[in-house]
């Protein structure tokens, strides 16, 4: 079954179904049902870092050099790890500039410089043609051997004519595709929901595919991982790929590695299509960032099970270690595994290939090409309508040529090197990207000259310690330029310039290109200062984080006609796209029609970011220039605005700091006066009863007084009654004004206290003999039951005896005439000397026992009759208890008596 | 014919100074030391005047006050507040609840009887 057409028609059938998806993916995103917004798909997109190379290269990479695959996925791991805040960065900033591509983001961070963009396009497209030839080699090596079985080994190939290579017509078919996926429209935003969608689908075909086989190699060919490492530990060839190799270069080499997958995940042209510009929210990096690289760890899992397996199945027979993965069921007879394989391959290779030409089209055609054509044709293009077309037009033109470079490549230099090497080629030249970005992002200073001079020179030592050896080893140039250096130089030896050595060439390049690359940054930024046009959008970058609201439009002063900047961005999006997204904006700002646009600088930042995301931050800053006449800006003004916006920012941060404060005292206020309120409702409550307990008395005493002085022929005996009543109210209200003067000054803190040892057994006892004609007059018996000694007690001495004279008077008060009973103890324990004065009265309710305790609230009223007294004892007595420490509190049960008891510390 | 006086207070002195007061004018006097004694005496005696005290145990005035005024068979019985929270506020909730009269304590003697008068004439 593993015939030339049937390997054909189920790869047809594949591409058909990842076309499905993709086409499902975008209806759904017109329908605003998005299929991509879900954070595993996210992650799964990003695993699109998983090419040929990783499907059939890491084992052959293993088969080499053992665990020295694993770099390549450490790298990812760790920045994915700990760089999280740096992607969010680049994800954010991205968004607010409609950035779409990475030569966009640093053509734009450098003041939306047309060159800087050209420079990074040209760099990525050469840098990453060998990656897509690497893909074109994989598949096509692979559709060699599967359909050459049960041969193992695929004849040889690079000799024929290009029209009868299959790699050609793989790259053709890839082109094919990778237009029908990626530029069927043109969008503003240049997001392709059915391609991300199409990619995750791929992801996890390569995985169970990848995994299938790593257990039919682990289990089905062997007894398990045990068993593969233990045979291979027999044989000390094999044993040596089980440790890592303990030299230093070895050590360089996994650093440098290390290093470069790091960047390569952050810069590779489809790293930086699927994680920043496809992505729908932030809130997506959180699983992104442990559930990518859970899949790296899974997708590797079999690697060295599956090279060792290969190794010692095939010991001798001079397979390609590459092709382990695939000649393993092969060998096996495994037909349909070999089949399903094939696919994970394919799947491995078309997503990389689509996402990356894609990408990469768009920069060819924003940061490249539109730039020419609006410099050298400018005048033709200003009459013509609608350009859509024609920038639909340039992408698929890009994206064909590209694929056909990398088939140019291939036929070139692809016999030369295995998988990994092409892949560590391109991932050193998409390294060169990072001290612009890095410093892009983190660095003021950075200006356009010191990125173009980076750039280059990182680039130029590329070219010429990996790009150009590369040629030499496929025969391209003469073998001596590696052995000897160009002329015989020995000191420009390509893989040990300046005579460095001891390192591998990838580590080596490293070192030289970023050497390079970061000291040219540096040094030409350092030369000059910022332009305005740097420094604003440097601030927007490096502040991509604390900004809310770009200061974009801040930054423009000139005059616009609103109805030439909608015909503008029309010829770029379409008319009717451009009406579409013109009367949303005018919608947002609250205008009927776009015809009423005001032609402020918003809407010239509105029409260049919508142009922004068709052609790019350069080209979109000279098309809106065309019609738009912008006064430029000096450094001192674009400082001033920056200024201003972030002065702006502090004072509204300091606003908001002010209002929360006030807030705050406000509502503090408000309690204030609410307890203040409350306090002089409690006073005016205290005055009412005050007035009315000293007018109750006054009452009957003037009420008798007139009785007696207007009828002066009163009975004696009446008249003596009267003026007995009239002395006792007058007590009355002399024990009133005494209480109520107490009471303010101990509550106003005025009161003398004289603090000694007080012992409450001679208190008591005085007490008992004070009160004690209250007892005889009313019949009441008390008893003592005094502790015969106890501590002595740090308190003022008559005014406890106040508060037991002030207990016995209530009890006896409250104890039946005659049949009274009233009994006093004194007793300590742990909590200090108690004192507890018992009468067999009526009681008090539970509802009532708090209750009496304050002023002027009587007990008794439930009773017939009212008690004499002033309602202030008690509230005076619990005071002074409380303020020796101590405890006042009433026990009862109506009907059962009450117990007055008061606690107060040992001294 | 003789009219009747009730006296609703719970302060002993005052009630024998106001009932020697309106005994010595020729009143038939009755007391009541609580509000739900007052009320029920105003509804078994009817008195032709009640002198009502606000500030009583079990009911106060105002509610002995509003009771009576509910009830139609108590039409005719005139209430005379007497307090000895002398603020307007209470003054003002005295009457609008229906009180005929209003007097703060302390009070003349010759004022509550000329104002007992009037309210009986």
């Amino acid at each position: 079954m593993l015939q030339g057409p049937v390997v054909i028609a189920v790869s047809f059938c594949y591409l058909a179904l990842l076309f499905a998806v993709a086409y499902w993916g975008d209806k759904r995103a017109d329908a605003g049902r998005s299929v991509i917004a879900n954070p595993t798909i996210y992650a799964l997109s990003m695993a699109v870092y998983c090419t040929t190379w990783t499907y059939y290269g890491s084992v052959g990479r293993a088969a080499v050099s053992g665990v020295g695959f694993l770099p390549i996925y450490l790298g990812p791991t760790l920045v994915m790890a700990l760089g999280g805040f740096l992607i969010l960065k680049m994800i954010r900033t991205a968004k607010a500039n409609r950035i779409t591509s990475i030569a966009d983001f640093i053509a734009s961070r450098y003041g939306k410089s047309q060159l800087l963009g050209g420079l990074v396009t040209v760099i990525a497209v050469i840098g990453i043609v060998p990656y897509i030839a690497l893909q074109l080699k994989a598949v096509a090596g692979s559709y060699n051997l599967i359909v050459g079985y049960p041969a193992l080994i695929a004849p040889g190939e690079s000799h024929q004519p290009v029209l009868a290579d299959t790699t050609f017509y793989i790259a053709l078919i890839l082109a094919a595709f990778t237009i029908l996926f990626g530029t069927r429209h043109l969008d503003a935003t240049e997001r392709h929901e059915g391609m991300v969608a199409a990619v995750a689908l791929e992801s996890v075909v390569k995985l169970v595919a990848f995994g299938a086989v790593g257990l039919f190699v682990t289990y089905g060919l062997y007894n398990g991982v045990g068993d593969i490492f233990q045979r291979a530990l027999a044989e000390p060839q094999l044993a040596r790929l089980t440790a890592v190799a303990a030299d230093n270069r070895s050590y360089a080499t996994w650093f440098s590695l290390t290093l470069l997958a790091g960047l390569a995940i952050l810069f590779l042209p489809r790293q930086f299509q699927v994680t920043v510009v496809e992505n729908v929210s932030e809130a997506h990096l959180k699983r992104a960032i442990w559930l990518f690289p859970l899949y790296l760890f899974l997708i590797n899992l079999f690697v060295l099970p599956v090279a060792l397996g290969g190794l010692m199945r095939f010991a001798g027979q001079g397979i390609d270690a590459d092709t382990f993965v695939l000649t393993l069921p092969m060998s096996a007879q495994q037909e349909l595994l070999a089949l399903l394989v094939f696919v994970g391959g394919l799947s491995a290779a078309t997503g990389m290939v689509i996402v990356e030409t894609i990408a990469l089209s768009t920069m060819v055609c924003n940061d490249l090409v539109m730039p020419l054509l609006l410099r050298t044709r400018a005048l033709a293009l200003h009459a013509e309508r609608d350009l859509s077309g024609l920038l639909l037009g340039i992408r698929r033109g890009a994206i064909v040529v590209i694929l056909l470079l990398g088939y140019l490549y291939f036929r070139l230099a692809g016999d030369a090197y295995a998988l990994v090497g092409i892949g560590l080629i391109s991932f050193s030249a998409v390294a060169q990207f990072a001290p612009a970005m890095i410093g892009g992002m983190y660095w003021r200073g950075g200006t356009r000259d010191g990125a173009l001079a980076g750039l280059s020179a990182g680039f130029a030592v590329w070219g010429y310690t990996l790009l150009l050896p590369s040629f030499a080893k496929s025969g391209w140039l003469a073998a001596s330029f590696i052995t000897d250096g160009p002329f015989g130089i020995e000191l420009l030896k390509p893989h040990q310039l300046f005579g460095l050595t001891g390192l591998d060439d990838i580590s080596h390049c490293l070192f030289w290109s970023f050497a390079a690359n970061i000291g040219c940054y540096v040094v030409v930024s350092l030369l000059r200062p910022p332009t305005a046009a740097e420094a604003s959008q440097a601030t927007q970058f490096v502040d991509a984080l604390k900004t809310t609201r770009p200061v974009g439009s801040a930054l423009w002063r000139g005059s616009a006609d609103a109805g030439e900047l909608v015909a503008l961005v029309g010829r770029f999006l379409g008319p009717q796209r451009a009406e579409a997204a013109f009367a949303a904006y005018a919608h947002r700002r609250g205008v009927a029609s776009v015809a009423q646009l005001e032609a402020d600088a918003d809407l010239v930042h509105h029409a260049e970011s919508l142009l922004t995301g068709a052609i790019g931050s350069a080209s979109a800053r000279a098309m809106v220039a065309s019609v738009a006449k912008e006064e430029p800006l000096s450094l001192a003004e674009v400082m001033n605005i920056l200024d201003e916006a972030s002065q702006l920012r502090t004072y509204s941060r300091e606003l908001e700091r002010k209002s929360r404060e006030l807030e705050a005292a406000t509502s503090e206020l408000k309690a204030a006066n609410e307890r203040l309120l409350e306090l002089d409702r409690l006073k005016d409550d205290f005055m009412a009863s005050v007035s009315h307990e000293l007018r109750t008395p006054l009452t009957s005493i003037r009420a008798f007084s007139e009785i007696l002085r207007d009828d002066p022929r009163t009975e004696l005996a009446e008249r003596e009654r009267f003026l007995g009543i009239i002395v006792s109210e007058t007590e009355r209200l002399t024990r009133l004004v005494n209480q109520i003067l107490d009471m303010a000054k101990i509550e106003s803190g005025n009161v003398d206290w004289r603090i000694e040892e007080v012992d409450l057994k001679s208190v008591i006892e005085q007490s008992a003999e004070a009160t004690g004609q209250l007892f005889l007059d009313k019949g009441v018996r008390l008893t003592l039951d005094l502790a015969p000694t106890v501590p002595a007690v740090r308190a003022d001495r008559d005014r406890l005896m106040q508060v037991v004279i002030n207990l016995l008077s209530n009890a006896v008060k409250f104890a039946p005439a005659r049949a009274g009973l009233v009994r006093i103890r004194l007793a300590h324990d742990a909590d200090g000397v108690g004192v507890r004065v018992e009468d067999n009265g009526p009681g008090i309710r539970r509802e009532d026992q708090e209750v009496i305790f304050e002023r002027f609230r009587q007990g008794g009223d439930s009773l017939t009759g009212k008690p004499t007294g002033t309602g202030l004892g008690l509230p005076i007595s619990r005071k002074i208890v409380e303020y020796f420490g101590g405890r006042l509190w009433v026990e009862s049960e109506p009907g059962r008596g009450a117990a007055f008891v008061f606690v107060l510390p040992a001294a | 014919m003789t009219k009747k006086i009730l006296i609703a207070d719970d302060e002993q002195n005052i009630v024998i100074s106001v009932e020697f007061l309106m005994k010595r004018e020729g009143y038939a006097v009755s007391v009541a030391a609580d509000g739900d004694e007052a009320l029920a005496r105003i509804r078994e005696e009817k008195p032709d005047l009640v002198l009502l005290d606000v500030m009583m145990p079990k009911k106060n005035g105002f509610e002995v006050c509003q009771e009576v005024r509910a009830d139609a068979a108590l039409a005719d019985v005139r209430i005379l507040m007497l307090t000895a929270r002398g603020r307007d506020t209470e003054v003002a909730k005295g009457l609008a609840i229906g009180a005929d009269a209003y007097m703060t304590k302390p009070f003349s003697t010759r004022e509550l009887v000329e104002k007992v008068r009037e309210l009986l004439g």
